[in-house]
This record gives C-alpha cells, structure tokens and sequence, in this order.
C-alpha cells in the first residue's frame, strides 16, 4: 500500500454548532427535537419559505434574466437596498456616499471579508474584543484572519441577563483603537441585548477608548419584530460619531439561509475614502470566490425595492418573531406546569432566536443522550425550533434534568 | 479623533483588475461598430448572453417543486451535486471513484475550488502551514491563480514555462525542464484543457511526459478544469488529461467550474475533486475541508448546485446538456475556422494556423501591446494586452470587421 500525501492530517471535530443537526439528522427517536442552529420553524416544525419570497421568486422568472456575472462587490439593487435597511432610509451616511457596502456570502462571508480587510489595514491594533460568550464561528474567522481575540465581560451567569457594569468596567481598560464587536440586535448565543440608555453610555465609553466598532447584525426584524427598533443601536453609534464596520445577514429575517445573502458596510469619512477602500475591499473578495452569487441577492433586491412586497416581509418578520415570543411563554408556562421551580423569567425576558437556558454541559448531554433534545453544549437552544406541539416534552426533559 | 475614522485615511487606491476595465472601457465606447473580445463568457452569434435551454427548463422545474425550500446546504454543500460533478471530471466508471478514494467539496465557482484547495494545501501539505512551499502556475495563466495562491498564504509563486511566443506553441522542453528542477513535493497548477489564455493544450503525449516527471519528482498535481466540454464539445474528450494523471496513481486537486459549461456564471457553481490513496485519507481530509469552509462562508450557496445536481442526475436532461455543450463549442469553431481563413484570404502577414489549433474560449493571437492598443484606440475592438481574445466575442456580423482590423494593424503597426 503506498503512502499518502494525507497520512499526517487529522480528523477534525465536528462543528460546535452545524455539528449537532447532523447528529439530530442520525437520530431515529420519533420524540427528538433540534434546537441546534439558529433556522426558523413554523408551528409544524417545517422550514418556512417566506410568501414574499415566493413571489420575489415568481417575478424574477418571469423578467428572463441572463446568468452574467455579477460585480465583485455585488448587486447594486441589493446593496444600495441593504445598507438602507440597516441604517435608515434618509441616512446621511448614504446621503453624502460615504459608506461602501458590499455583497458577501450571507453573515460569515461579511465576517470574514471583514476580518479580511482589519487585519489588512487596521495595522495599529491586532486584538478583537468580543462579547462573553459570543457566536461560536467568530473566534475561528478573526483568528484564521490573523487577528487576536480577546473578551469583554457580558453575560452575567448568575441573572442570566446583562451584566452591565461588569462590561464597562472591561471595555474601559481597552486599550484604544483595539476592535470591539458588538452584537446589534438579539445576541447570539445569550438572547441577552442591552436597553438603550445602556447602549448610551457603552457608545460614550467605546468613543473614550477611540475603539473600533465592528456591529454583527444577523437578526433585524427578529429581534423586536421590528426593523427600525433592532437596528437602533447601530443608527445611534453612527450618529455619535462611530465610522462603524458592520455585517448583515438576510438567512434568517427573510429565511435565504442556503441562498448565501449577505452585505459588509464600512461607513468611512467621505466618499472619496469610500472609493478607496471599496477598490480595497474587491482586491480581498476577488482571491476567495471572484464575485457572489446572484439568486438570493436578486431576491432580497426584489423584496426591498418592492413596496408591497417590503410591506408584506415586514409583516412575516413580525409574525416570526411573535410566534417565537409565544413559544417562551409557553415554554416557562410547562416548565411550571411540570413542577420546576427555578426561575425561569430569562427565558422571557431573552429575545430573538436564541435562549440561554442556564443549562449546564453535562445536563445538556442527557437531554440528548435521554431524551433525543439537541442544542450546544452552551445550553443555547433555539427557541425556532420549539413548537406548540414539542414544548411539553421539552418542558419535561429540561425539567428532569433541573430539578 | 474615532479610530475608525484614523485607518481608513491610510487605505490606498487599489488599481483595477484588468479584464473588468476592459469592459468597463467597451461598454463606454460610442463607436457602433465595437467590439468586445475581452469578455470570458459565451456569447451567441447575435453576441447576446444565453441562457441555455436545459437551465431554464430546470429552473422552472425548482420553482414549480414546493416541497424545496432556501435551508442551509451542508458544511461541503449538496451531496448529489458533489458526487455527480465529480464524476463528469473522473468518469462515471472511474476507478477511483469505485475504490471510494474520491471526494468533493461544493465551492463558489472554480475561483472558490482553487481556493479550498489552497487553503487545505498551504495547512497540510508538505508539513504544516507551509507558506515555502513553491507553487508553479503557468507562464502565462489566468491571473487570479497568483492572487489565489498568495493569498492562502504561499510565500513562492512562481511561473513555469508553458507558451512559447516565437513558435506560438507549447514550450514542451522548458515545461518539462521547470518540472525537472522544481523542488520536490512543489506544487503544480495545471490547465486541464483549452488552456487560459494561450488556448494551447500538451497533446496526449505530452502530457504523459508531464507525468512522467511528476510522478518522478514527486509533485503535487492541481487541475484547474473551468473548460470541461467547452473546448472539443465532448466532456470524455476534455476530461482525458484529468482521467490519465488518476490512472497513474496521482493524489490530486481538481478544480471544477460550472460557469462556462452551463453558462451559470453568477450563480458561482465550483467543486474541488479530490483524488486521494483511499477512504480513510479522504475522510480526513474532508473533515478538515469543513474546518477551511466554516471560517469562508459557512456553507455553499445552493441554486445553482441545485440545477447541476437535476440535470447530471436526469437521464433526458442530461443528454440535453450534452448538446447545449456541444452548440457553444461547436460556435467557437466555426468562428475559428472563419476567421482564420478570413486572415488567409486577405494575405495577412504572418501564419494563423494557431487560431484553429487552438482550444477553447480564448486564442493567443500574437498581436503585441502596441498592435492591442491599435486595435482598441483606432478600430474599438477590445481585446487584452497579452493578445489574447475570447472567440465568442467573434459573430458572423462582426467577423469582417475583426479580420479586416487585424489585417491593418499587423500590416501598420509593429
């Protein structure tokens, strides 16, 4: 038998997160339930195709486009489109042209072109500043990128809410121009965002430290239900001064997960610095896929620059969100009705896709190994993935784990 | 003074990549008589876009079908579109794939296969992060493969001698002298067929000198095959050099894109094959791909492998796109053998054999940059710097024009 060029290389782990709906998939318990990644469900527990989607999708069959290849930085329609959901409509940013956004492969592609072009650029300072915890996937893209990272205090275990003064006091002995990433909307994993007067005073505290913001926004209209409330932070820093890095992601609030939709902005300080960095930004994008592709981008573009069909997400968005908010009320609403008394107000009191149940490692195995619950290894559960028709046992199985 | 505000004042002025300002530069032209021999994507005779017949009818199959929806794709993307793209490259009885030592990640367009397996090589290959280890592309070659490969972190990308300008042929003897000298275990970018730019492909012979050498010296082989079907309108036919080198025993890369040979150019639909000793190695190595593609972009997009996957698994749909192939390349040869004779007919100065020996989408014309810049300046027929034309830019309008230009430009320009 003659040798390998690959005897050395390892078997790697499976992913933290994508890992766990490939176990759930393996799985042949009928009772089993995924609250691994972050995809939305509807009541039945099916994927849910957006109806304006559908109808983006009806359209641009009918117009019997070509398949040339987009620009390196994407679909003008989209992008222009993109960065006004993000930041307002009459923002002056887009007004005077001194933002440059481009189109990446959904939120990761956005992360890691960013990362990209920090660690190109942003020459003064290596370190990146994330949340505790944060996504899993950040830490692997900003290292791979060649940048260092380091945390800042976040989640308080103990309320299983925000720990405020433990996260000023962190951000205050960041040392300046260092990359901070904040989590706009819905923070993922904990579910845990802070109030405005609290994003207030971090935006006062960032501007002290001369930090450099870096907003990941995965989840607007998910959060509240409400496009303008959960893009509030990001359109406060921007007023205050902040020339904020940010990426956007269109998998969940219009369910485009496979289609790969995505958007990076860099608001810089006028639109010649704008040109300059755009030119940047292509020569990054150009080595990894040459330019992104066209399908979810034409129907985002579609759905965005159609006001009926804008009209009719924004009413999907909230319906999402609403039925994701029911489920946490019915989620504690068993969890007392099976006898558990712990203090389960985070559940509500969390928003957007995620929960940060305040389960431990080893009780999330036997909610796996026992009773076939998938989530990570956190206690993050997606409460997408909860249904009227799973919430009881749900309830039952944390139960048992708990008490 | 925000720090945001403070880096990107140092941000440079990056220059454009040439063949986008190329078109930029047509589609600016007034002249009504332009022409664009620049573009690298099938055109029709009525120098239109198209859109083959088989993916319009696949799409309107996707969206009839409900029971699809927009969830994430695997890790390495969708599993029919891996095995079945990877069995146009290999054969469908390919004995590797039958020994179960292939595998495939689903990638953005062929740009994102070569740069899947840059990223896995530059971590695994020849020890670990080995940024010194050399990686030869050809001279010349499409110019992201430098870009792709430096980017993924190799410090030594270096050209190997391939075109020879005099005899407006393949450098055999210097191909096989880089790969004589070459440090041991360099790694090697070849073109499967209808080489870009040069449209020069080794014959069968040479190839298996190339071989030969290769196995000798043990070099990494990395296919770059974006032409699969374009160049003779037979996919076995462009696939021989891919399929000889696996008979051989090599543990390679090969690079695939869809975007010519389905004309699914923005929908970025790439696989990297992967040939390796058995299942175990690719099993590993697969692992680790994940791992690359993670950090990347997650997970592939999935319209496109969609279509793929439907069209190379459905018997009819299959043969019918067999024959949309065939009808691009069998246009390209006729526009070759056009205006080849057109340039005989006018006694232009010089030989043409090469624009039909030639293979592919492009032709090396041998014009020089001062012949180029004439052609662009005085006649607004856009073509690269390096001479190089996209023969789908040739339609049975425009032919005249092209040929008569040429013509003037040889005569008048040197």
């Amino acid at each position: 038998m003659s040798s390998s060029w690959w005897s050395e290389v390892q078997m790697g782990p499976p992913d933290p997160i994508l890992g766990v709906s490939e176990a759930y998939k393996r799985d042949t318990n009928p009772k089993k339930i995924n609250l691994g990644v972050g995809a939305y469900r509807d009541d039945q527990g099916k994927p849910y195709v957006l109806s304006c989607v559908r109808k983006a999708e009806a359209q641009i069959a009918a117009k019997k486009l070509d398949k040339e290849y987009l620009a390196i930085g994407g679909l003008g329609d989209f992008t222009k489109a993109c960065a006004k959901l993000a930041l307002g409509d009459d923002n002056e940013v887009i007004k005077s042209g001194r933002n440059i956004t481009v189109q990446t492969i959904s939120g990761t592609g956005s992360l890691r072109i960013g990362a990209n072009f920090l660690s190109r650029f942003h020459t003064e300072a290596r370190d990146v500043y994330l949340p505790k915890p944060s996504w899993g996937n950040h830490t692997p893209i900003f290292r791979d990128a060649g940048m260092q990272l380091k945390a800042y205090t976040y989640y308080d275990p103990k309320t299983c809410g925000f720990d405020f003064q433990g996260a000023l006091n962190d951000i205050s002995k960041i040392p300046e121009k260092s990359v901070i990433m904040l989590h706009a909307c819905a923070h993922n994993p904990t579910g845990v965002d802070p109030r405005p007067e609290q994003w207030k005073e971090i935006a006062d505290l960032v501007k002290k430290r001369n930090l450099l913001v870096f907003f990941d926004m995965a989840y607007q209209g998910f959060a509240s239900g409400d496009i303008d409330r959960d893009a509030w932070a990001v359109r406060y820093f921007i007023e205050q001064g902040h020339n904020i890095v940010l990426s956007q992601s269109f998998a969940k609030n219009m369910g485009l997960y496979g289609e790969r939709v995505g958007g990076f902005t860099v608001v810089c300080k006028d639109a010649e610095e704008a040109k300059r960095v755009e030119s940047q930004l292509k020569i990054l994008i150009r080595p990894i896929y040459s330019n992104p592709p066209m399908n979810g981008a034409r129907i985002a573009a579609t759905i965005l620059n159609t006001p009926d069909l804008y009209k009719e997400w924004l009413g999907e968005v909230h319906g999402m969100a609403n039925r994701i908010i029911t489920m946490r009320e019915l989620l504690v609403a068993n969890l007392k009705k099976e006898g558990s008394t712990r203090n389960w107000k985070h559940v509500i009191d969390q928003i957007g896709m995620f929960c940060f149940t305040g389960l431990k490692p080893e009780q999330v195995e036997r909610l796996t190994k026992e009773f076939s619950i998938y989530m990570t290894k956190d206690g993050r559960i997606s409460m997408a993935g909860v249904t009227s028709g799973n919430v009881g046992y749900l309830a039952q199985g944390i139960h048992a784990v708990t008490k | 003074m925000p720090a945001s505000r403070h880096f990107c004042q140092k941000v440079p002025q990056a220059t454009p990549v040439a063949v986008f300002k190329l078109s930029n530069d047509f589609k600016e032209d007034p002249n009504p008589m332009k022409v664009n021999l620049g573009v690298g994507a099938y055109r029709t005779d009525e120098g239109q876009p198209w859109v083959l017949p088989v993916v319009k009818k696949v799409e309107k199959l996707i969206v009839a079908d409900n029971r699809l929806n927009h969830e994430y794709l695997p890790i390495l993307g969708l599993p029919e579109f891996r095995s079945s793209a990877s069995k146009i490259a290999l054969g469908e009885d390919s004995p590797a794939i039958q020994e179960n030592r292939v595998g495939a990640v689903q990638c953005l367009g062929g740009t994102g296969a070569l740069k899947m397996g840059a990223e896995f090589l530059r971590r695994w290959y020849n020890g670990n992060d080995n940024m010194k280890t050399p990686v030869y592309v050809s001279a010349p070659t499409w110019e992201n493969h430098n870009s792709v490969f430096a980017n993924a972190g190799f410090e030594d990308v270096r050209p190997y001698k391939y075109w020879d300008a005099e005899k407006r042929g393949l450098d055999l003897a210097g191909f096989l002298g880089d790969l004589e000298t070459a440090p041991k275990h360099s790694i090697f970018v070849l073109h499967a067929c209808a080489h870009n730019p040069t449209g020069t492909d080794p014959t069968h012979m040479e190839w298996t000198q190339v071989a030969e050498v290769m196995k000798r010296r043990k070099l990494f082989v990395f296919f770059d095959s974006a032409y699969q079907g374009f160049a003779s309108g037979c996919l076995d036919k462009d696939a021989w050099a891919v399929r000889y080198f696996v008979t051989q025993g090599f543990e390679m890369f090969c690079a695939q894109s869809f975007s010519k040979n389905f004309g699914l150019y923005n929908e970025r639909v790439g696989n990297l094959t992967i040939v390796a000793r058995d299942a175990d190695n690719v099993r590993r190595v697969l692992s680790q791909m994940e791992k690359i593609v993670r950090v990347t972009w997650s997970n592939p997009p999935s319209q496109g492998a969609r279509l793929v996957a439907i069209t190379l698994n459905t018997a009819e749909l299959f043969a019918e796109w067999k024959d949309n192939v065939k009808t691009m390349a069998d246009r390209v040869l006729l526009m070759r053998a056009s205006l080849q004779a057109k340039l005989q007919a006018l006694g232009t100065p010089g030989t043409w054999d090469h624009i039909t020996q030639q293979i592919g989408m492009f032709s090396f014309t041998g014009l020089n940059p001062k012949q180029v810049e004439y052609m662009i300046k005085e006649r607004s027929i856009y073509l690269m710097a390096s001479g190089r034309i996209n023969m789908c830019g040739l339609t049975t309008k425009n032919i005249d024009y092209v040929a008569k230009s040429i013509h003037e430009t040889v005569v008048n320009v040197q």
